[in-house]
């Protein structure tokens, strides 16, 4: 029975380094503990599940589903998290290396600070445990970017949708560092935005935006 | 005012001062609105009297800053679904709705539990008796397989939630519910007994450990305050 299994994917850049908007401690715990758990319990989920359909257990099966969404989503979205951050002080956290997405969001928006400030009402919006996200949506030759907010560990995988980037709104992202001040954390988070993976999500594709989650089977 | 999100006996005894003496209503135009303004209740114990179980920063935290803002942001959702009230105003008062369930259940949960916990010095951890005991015996065999059964559904909170001993008002049977977020228990259950899994509730003392948080907060659980809901 071989399922596939998921791995830690190594962070782009040291633990301290988007200090002093995300603490060492914080990234430490947030990738090596939180986002560790959701591959293990995604890992065991995909073994469960292959034993499942080896078997024609279709009960099982559709049991299974809730735990391999949220723990998948787990995954996917934190893998997506470490690539859509950078150190503040790098070429790759100004909006400079984003031009195009630039361009784009200051013809959905207005300007910069209104999507921002849109970004922020969103987040803030959030009730619980969840995610926010910029999303292009490609419709035929069309394409439009938005703002969507993903409760828990749900994913951004609709038909047509590309994850630009993401923002982890569980309290486990900020608590010890924010407290329950949690504007202060979505005011710090821009300035380690990764804006190059921006501009590169957003010319790209679904497939380039995930290509980080392959799994050795 | 949601009058019948104040009316299980537990709530209205914490929240005695908030209930208005008159029934809350919106005042006709030009006159101010006539309403309780829920109030964040005083802890029944310091704020370091559950460590080691919780510590008092965390406690500090949670009842003066995350409670108390889903009290002002209660009072202030509910004076402006008032004013769409006396507007006439439908979608706004839709539109309110998920922020009245949030906050005013964010109050209602944070005040129960509270009360639901207890240092060790004032019986906190000393196992139930009577009814309600007799309850979780015939639901679960014994108090050991009760909390078990309970630290899993805690477990499985996917998010942020709380973890319920209820009462079905249909059967009077106690149960285990999970509920997402702030969601309240209202409706066909009772709240007997709750625990909040929101990470804010141990993070600071537990990280990512949450099972520790879970098995722990056993020692600090008032069982006798939980007996007096029980119906
Ligand atoms: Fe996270
Ligand atoms: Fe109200
Ligand atoms: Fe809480």
């Amino acid at each position: 029975m071989s399922a596939p299994s998921y791995s830690l994917p190594p962070l782009p850049y040291a633990y301290d380094a988007l200090e002093p908007h995300i603490s060492k401690q914080i990234m430490e715990l947030h990738h090596g503990k939180h986002h560790q758990t959701y591959i293990t319990n995604l890992n065991a989920a995909l073994k469960t599940q292959a034993e499942a359909v080896h078997t024609a257990d279709i009960t099982s099966q559709v049991g299974l589903q809730a735990a391999i969404k949220f723990n998948a989503g787990g995954h996917i979205n934190h893998s997506l998290f470490w690539q859509n951050m950078a150190p503040a002080s790098s070429a790759e956290a100004k909006t400079s290396a984003a031009p195009e997405l630039i361009k784009q969001i200051k013809a959905t928006w207005g300007d910069e600070q209104a999507f921002y400030d849109a970004f922020k009402t969103t987040l803030l919006g959030i009730q619980g445990s969840g995610w926010g996200w910029l999303v292009k949506v490609e419709t035929g030759k069309e394409q439009r970017l938005t703002i969507v907010t993903t409760k828990d560990q749900d994913p951004v995988v609709g038909k047509g949708e590309v994850p630009i980037f993401g923002i982890d709104m569980w309290e486990h992202a900020y608590y010890l560092q924010y407290l329950n001040g949690k504007p202060a954390y979505v005011e710090n988070i821009w300035k380690v935005i990764n804006w190059k993976t921006a501009e590169e999500r957003f010319l790209g594709t679904r497939a380039d935006a995930f290509k980080v989650l392959r799994a050795s089977i | 005012m949601n009058s019948t999100l104040l009316r299980t006996t537990a709530v209205r005894s914490a929240l005695r001062a908030a209930v208005p003496s008159t029934p809350a209503r919106a005042g006709i135009a030009g006159t101010t609105f006539v309403r309780g303004k829920a109030t964040l209740p005083d802890l029944p114990y310091d704020y370091g009297a559950l460590e080691p179980a919780i510590s008092g920063k965390i406690m500090e935290l949670h009842h003066k800053n995350h409670h108390n803002t889903y009290v002002t942001s209660f009072n202030n959702f509910s004076e402006q679904i008032a004013e769409a009230k006396q507007k006439n105003d439908i979608a706004a008062q839709i539109a309110l709705q998920p922020l009245i369930n949030f906050h005013g259940g964010g109050h209602i949960n944070h005040t129960l539990f509270w009360e639901n916990l207890a240092p060790t010095s004032q019986g906190g951890g000393e196992p139930p008796t009577g009814a309600l005991a007799s309850a979780i015996n015939d639901s679960y065999g014994s108090l050991d397989a009760f909390k078990e059964k309970f630290n899993t559904a805690l477990a499985g909170i996917q998010g942020s939630g709380w973890a319920w001993l209820v009462q079905d008002t249909q059967t009077g049977k106690v149960g285990i519910k999970t509920y997402a977020n702030q969601d309240p228990v209202v409706g066909q259950f009772r709240p007997i007994l709750g625990v909040d899994a929101w990470e804010h509730a141990y993070y600071l003392q537990y990280q990512n450990r949450k099972a520790e948080y879970f098995k722990a907060i056993w020692d600090v659980i008032n069982w006798k305050a939980a007996e007096k809901r029980l119906k």
